[in-house]
């Protein structure tokens, strides 16, 4: 009974971005995925990039809300690494005949669907704002993600009043959105 | 202007930063207007975007922070360039001689042991044989052809050496055959049709990898097709399925059924299958038809130590030598893969007399 209530613990955590809660799973976890890579040919670099993308997966999946702790965060992670290092082989254009490692897997193929979709978002969202330039991009960041007020940001970039810095916002804003837009699809 | 305020309004609107009166106007505006109603809809996906990308952003510095702290703690282990190198020096030295040893030792008796296994391992080197027929085979048959050539007075192809010889098969009426790579051991090619008529072709690309080449007849006697009556099919064939070849084993045309027995080829190879069916040297090369008369696949090989077991290349593969060589050759540019069906329902018998004019003999020799 403990180590679940555990384990839910760890996911808040990690839902919440504390950083003990990462460092847990981390721990708990990377050697496993580390070992298995560097036993299919893989490199220490390979391993981090895999075991990275499989600890977002699992934070999509806990934010998600959906996700039920029907298996350990163990088999999950190790789930998702085999699956993605797998294809990350084939896409090298390595044959694998048969991965190495016994451990127990579940099914994680409609998670990675849902992971790789958000992927290709973010990738999206970075280059536009990559390609809005400055001081736009600072701007946007400051009023969207970092939730700042304009009389902050009128103050920390120069601007007279705040009146200016949200006309500012505004231009930028309607480049960025163009730029993001021209790529996403909205019908999916 | 007015736009900033309806931005902003959207924005206080999505917030839930409304007074309760503007926010019932708002909806109403929204409700009366679609254009509204679109945008705030956009906004509010847009918004969503913004917050998963900064959400996935300090997960993801959050998660290197992480990593690199373990790293320094040496809680993970990444080669051998952290903390634990202290250690390992002194290690070393203190084992260098001992390990110097131990070195030697495993070296030699790997040593020892390659050239054991080289000496005492079976050679299965040859367990796979390609279906050319060797000059051997042929000495017997180019005195007869050199005759031949001489009383069709075709004098292009003096006296030159035949080196192998396979079958090959028409994919464009214009004159372009498929065969296998290994069948075209020399510099040049001829290819001989059923009739007996023989046309001088010449080599247009070998693809060694993939073991297909392909030749075009180059011969003032040669009348073009206008069409082919089959296609050539890029998926797979199922297991089991009944399949059926043409070649040139013998200097004259030998039909042979089987049926597909695995989709993968020789020790796992995906891009061929193997087939169960009855080959000889001299069907190299030769086309895998199905039951509708399309063409599957291009036998190539047959194994050593069982009786009925050949492989072949999938079609696929085919398609894509043909796209690799539209990019790099400009002759091939006109060519066209064949996409009819016209003998799909006819009995064998109607189907091989058909298809028999379009499966050559090809001979390779070397110019001199």
């Amino acid at each position: 009974m403990k180590p679940e209530i555990n384990e839910q613990l760890l996911l808040k955590g990690l839902v919440n971005n504390d950083s003990k809660a990462i460092e847990t799973i981390y721990k708990d976890n990377f050697n496993m995925v580390q070992a298995f890579i560097l036993n299919n040919n893989g490199t220490y670099d390979d391993a981090r990039d895999i075991f990275q993308e499989a600890m977002i997966t699992l934070y999509e999946k806990a934010k998600s809300g959906s996700f039920v702790l029907t298996s350990q965060i163990k088999t999950y992670v190790y789930s998702v690494c085999r699956r993605l290092w797998l294809k990350r082989l084939q896409q090298m254009g390595r044959y694998v005949p048969r991965l190495e490692g016994f451990e127990e897997t579940i099914p994680v193929e409609d998670d990675l669907e849902i992971h790789e979709k958000k992927n290709v978002d973010f990738a999206i969202m970075e280059r536009a704002l990559g390609s809005l330039g400055e001081p736009c991009k600072s701007l946007i960041e400051a009023y969207y993600i970092h939730k700042k007020g304009m009389t902050e940001i009128a103050a920390e970039f120069g601007y007279t009043n705040a009146d200016n810095a949200k006309n500012q916002k505004y231009k930028c804003l309607m480049r960025l959105k163009k730029l993001f837009f021209s790529q996403y699809n909205i019908g999916e | 202007m007015e736009d900033i305020l309806l931005l902003e309004a959207i924005e206080r609107y999505l917030a839930g930063t409304m007074l309760p009166a503007e926010k019932e106007y708002f909806e109403q505006l929204r409700k009366n207007t679609p254009e509204i109603d679109q945008m705030v809809v956009e906004h509010k996906l847009f918004l969503q975007q913004m917050d998963q990308f900064s959400e996935r952003r300090d997960l993801r510095d959050a998660l290197h922070e992480v990593h690199n702290d373990l790293a320094s703690k040496g809680d993970i282990y990444e080669g051998g360039e952290i903390s634990t190198k202290g250690r390992i020096v002194q290690l070393w030295n203190k084992y260098r001689r001992v390990t110097a040893i131990a070195a030697s030792i495993a070296g030699i008796t790997a040593l020892v042991i390659t050239i054991l296994a080289n000496y005492l391992s079976p050679a299965n080197k040859s367990s796979i044989e390609q279906l050319t027929r060797k000059v051997s085979n042929l000495e017997r048959t180019t005195n007869a052809l050199n005759t031949e050539i001489k009383n069709k007075q075709h004098v292009t192809i003096p006296r030159e050496e035949f080196k192998s010889a396979g079958t090959g098969f028409m994919i464009d009426g214009k004159g372009f055959i498929v065969t296998n790579a290994h069948v075209l051991t020399g510099t040049g090619a001829v290819v001989v049709n059923n009739k007996g008529d023989q046309y001088d072709a010449k080599i247009i690309n070998i693809d060694q990898i993939r073991d297909l080449a392909i030749i075009k007849i180059d011969d003032s006697d040669f009348k073009p097709y206008t069409s082919l009556p089959y296609s050539i099919k890029k998926s797979d064939v199922d297991l089991g399925e009944e399949l059926f070849t043409l070649g040139y084993p013998r200097d004259e045309i030998v039909y042979n059924m089987g049926y597909l027995s695995a989709k993968s080829g020789y020790d796992g190879d995906t891009s061929s299958c193997q087939i169960s069916l009855s080959a000889n040297p001299g069907n190299s090369g030769g086309p895998v038809f199905n039951k509708n008369g399309e063409i599957v696949g291009v036998l190539s090989a047959k194994q050593t130590q069982a009786e009925g077991v050949v492989f072949a290349i999938k079609a696929k593969g085919l398609y894509k030598m043909v796209d690799d060589l539209k990019e790099s050759d400009t002759t091939v540019q006109k060519m066209k893969m064949p996409s009819s069906a016209l003998l799909k329902g006819m009995n064998r018998v109607d189907q091989i007399k058909e298809l028999q004019n379009y499966v050559f003999l090809v001979k390779a020799y070397n110019q001199k």
